[in-house]
């Protein structure tokens, strides 16, 4: 700094000894300062406007709430950098301050970017998840199926790399297919935009054109920090995704790693090689069922034709030959045939024979005979039969008129009255003697009764004694009681039912049991 | 993927390789049932022997072949470069 004042300045103004500077020297020695002072820092801020110019610089602002600062990363730069600056995202970058003399501008020349630790890349990411879903990108109803059988496959990822080989090989012991590979670069700021455009590339192929449309598309980039997989996030290839008409599966990073290309993908395959195996089945699998199908239909129709002759034969078998059905019946037609002119014969010859015999008597002075005597016998008969009949008559008139004449109805009624009077009679007689036999027997009944009350236990029930039961008979003696379970004592006025005693009593304990229910009752008796 | 309801009438030529298994599948299934007039199943046998031969031709025809596509100055497909020794 010091050349500057010892610069000689003749006409410098009265009064003004500080030296005078040309624009592009104070320029000049801003940038000198600036480039001295602050050769090696790192900011931190939020990314603002980012601006990708044909010439492959990389243009944004780094900024926080008060201040901007103009950076740059040159193009050799930007396709190192671990990531793609995107507006929004706050930020650590490093490089060098530098100043643009041309519009009097300062900036900083960034070499190295690393977002300003996980939460903020994760809070920027989510932001982004929750637009695009509300978008409807991610719906499960946009979600293609794949082909089962795809014809070609094209693959988007690096050329190089374990990546592409990982899918080679796993396609090709599953199934040996046609793969168009795009390369692109799955990292850096050039990742991005080569895997949209490479899948709008795709998309873009016309069937039959020099490059073969594939019907099946895999994204693939293997496992790496965030940082490294973040190109995945990016907006730009999360809509060419979306929007592929080709079915796609997204296979970037490991198994824990979620981008958002898995969610607008297809299918999301955890690991390249898992992407390999949703794309095609396995041929020798495939072989086999139809060799098994092959065999299977052989048989089918193998079957079919052996049941069909086998029933054939056996129909044809069960057919009777044409000579056996037709045999018994012209045997009898035959037997019957020739027996028929013979009998025809025979019983014409017979009629005739009898016919004449009639013949021969069959004259007409022999009906008139015989008709004449029939006439002769039949008159007198008639005339006596006549002459009977009208006797038989007057006999039968006279007859009735005499009995009429003794009919009288006194007849009938003189023996009724007789028969009254000898009831009448008798019925009386019957009274008296009833009553007299009946007082007799109610007399001697009495008698009977006071002696059955003299003689029965009930009187003597009256007078102080008891029956004892046990079990419903008549209790005579201590021991029978001891052996009954169930004593009853019936007094003149009723029975008392006493409690039954236990059972394992023991007999010899019974003389010195007080109890009412063991006690003196035997005595009685 | 969609499976052609009236399969039996569609051209074998025409058909993708999981719908020609599916109907080579079917028609196995009629014939071993058994109950299929004499005369059908002989159409059926020779439409499952095409089927069989349709399938058969597009596994005989697996084979790897592995290119890589250039790009030109704009990004765009130029053309493609066979790979090998991946």
């Amino acid at each position: 700094m010091s050349d500057l004042f010892e610069m000689p300045e003749p006409e410098v103004p009265q009064g003004q000894n500080a030296p005078e500077f040309t624009v592009s020297e104070l320029s000049g020695a801003v940038k000198r300062v600036i480039e001295g002072e602050f050769g090696r820092v790192r900011v931190r801020g939020e990314i603002g406007r980012v601006s990708r110019p044909g010439s492959g610089h990389l243009y944004f602002d780094l900024k926080d709430d008060r201040a901007t600062l103009a950076a740059i990363v040159w193009k050799g730069q930007a396709s190192r950098l671990a990531l793609r600056p995107e507006e929004g995202l706050e930020v650590i970058a490093s490089g060098r301050l530098t100043t643009f003399p041309g519009q009097s501008k300062y900036q900083m020349i960034v070499d190295d970017i690393v977002p300003a630790g996980m939460g903020a890349l994760m809070a920027m990411l989510e932001k982004r998840r929750a637009a695009l879903a509300a978008e409807g990108l991610f719906d499960p109803a946009r979600k293609q199926a794949l082909p089962y059988l795809p014809t070609v496959i094209g693959v988007i990822t690096s050329p190089s790399g374990a990546v592409i080989r990982d899918i080679l090989h796993r396609l090709r012991d599953r199934f040996p297919s046609q793969v168009v590979i795009w390369p692109v670069a799955v990292q850096g700021d050039r990742c991005a935009p080569d895997v949209a455009a490479a899948i709008r590339g795709f998309n873009a192929l016309a069937p039959g054109g020099p490059v073969p449309r594939p019907d099946l598309l895999i994204v693939a980039r293997g496992g790496g920090s965030v940082e490294d997989l973040w190109g995945f996030n990016d907006e730009a290839v999360v809509r060419a995704a979306a929007e592929s008409a080709i079915p796609l599966i997204s296979a970037v990073g490991h198994e824990t790693d979620t981008t958002l290309i898995d969610h607008a993908a297809d299918r999301r395959a955890p690991t390249p090689t898992a992407a390999a195996e949703m794309a095609v089945p396995v041929l020798a699998d495939l072989q086999a069922r139809l060799s098994e199908g092959g065999a299977r239909l052989m048989g089918g129709i193998q079957r079919g034709q052996d049941q069909r002759s086998q029933r054939l034969r056996d129909v044809a078998r069960a057919l009777p030959k044409a000579d056996a059905l037709m045999g018994p019946p012209r045997q009898r037609l035959d037997y019957w045939a020739e027996r028929l002119p013979m009998a025809l014969r025979g019983a014409a010859t017979a009629k005739r024979v009898r016919f004449g015999a009639m013949a021969a008597l069959m004259r007409a002075d022999l009906l008139l005979r015989f008709i004449t005597n029939e006439r002769r016998g039949l008159s007198a008969p008639s005339e006596r039969l006549h002459a009977a009949t009208r006797r038989g008559q007057t006999q039968k008139a006279r007859d009735l008129a005499r009995l009429h004449d003794r009919l009288a109805p006194q007849v009938l009624m003189r023996p009724t009255q007789e028969a009254r009077r000898a009831l009448d009679a008798l019925s009386r007689r019957l009274n008296a003697a009833a009553q007299g036999q009946t007082a007799t027997w109610r007399a001697r009944l009495d008698g009977v009764e006071r002696l059955r009350q003299t003689l029965g236990y009930e009187q003597t029930l009256r007078r102080g004694y008891a029956v004892v039961r046990g079990d419903d008979q008549v209790v005579k003696s201590r021991a029978e009681a001891l052996l009954a379970k169930r004593i009853e004592i019936q007094f003149h006025d009723g029975r008392l039912e006493l409690a039954p005693r236990a059972a394992a009593r023991k007999p010899t304990q019974q003389p010195d049991d007080g109890s009412p229910d063991g006690g003196g009752q035997p005595s009685l008796f | 993927m969609t499976q052609n309801p009236d399969q039996s009438q569609t051209p074998v030529e025409a058909m993708s390789f999981e719908d020609a298994m599916a109907a080579l599948e079917q028609v196995v299934g009629a014939l071993e049932k058994g109950d299929v007039p004499l005369d059908q199943s002989i159409t059926l046998y020779e439409r499952g022997a095409a089927l069989k031969a349709h399938c058969e031709a597009r596994l005989k025809a697996a084979e790897e072949k592995v290119a890589q596509i250039t790009l030109g100055e704009g990004g765009q497909p130029r053309g493609m470069t066979p790979v090998t020794g991946l």
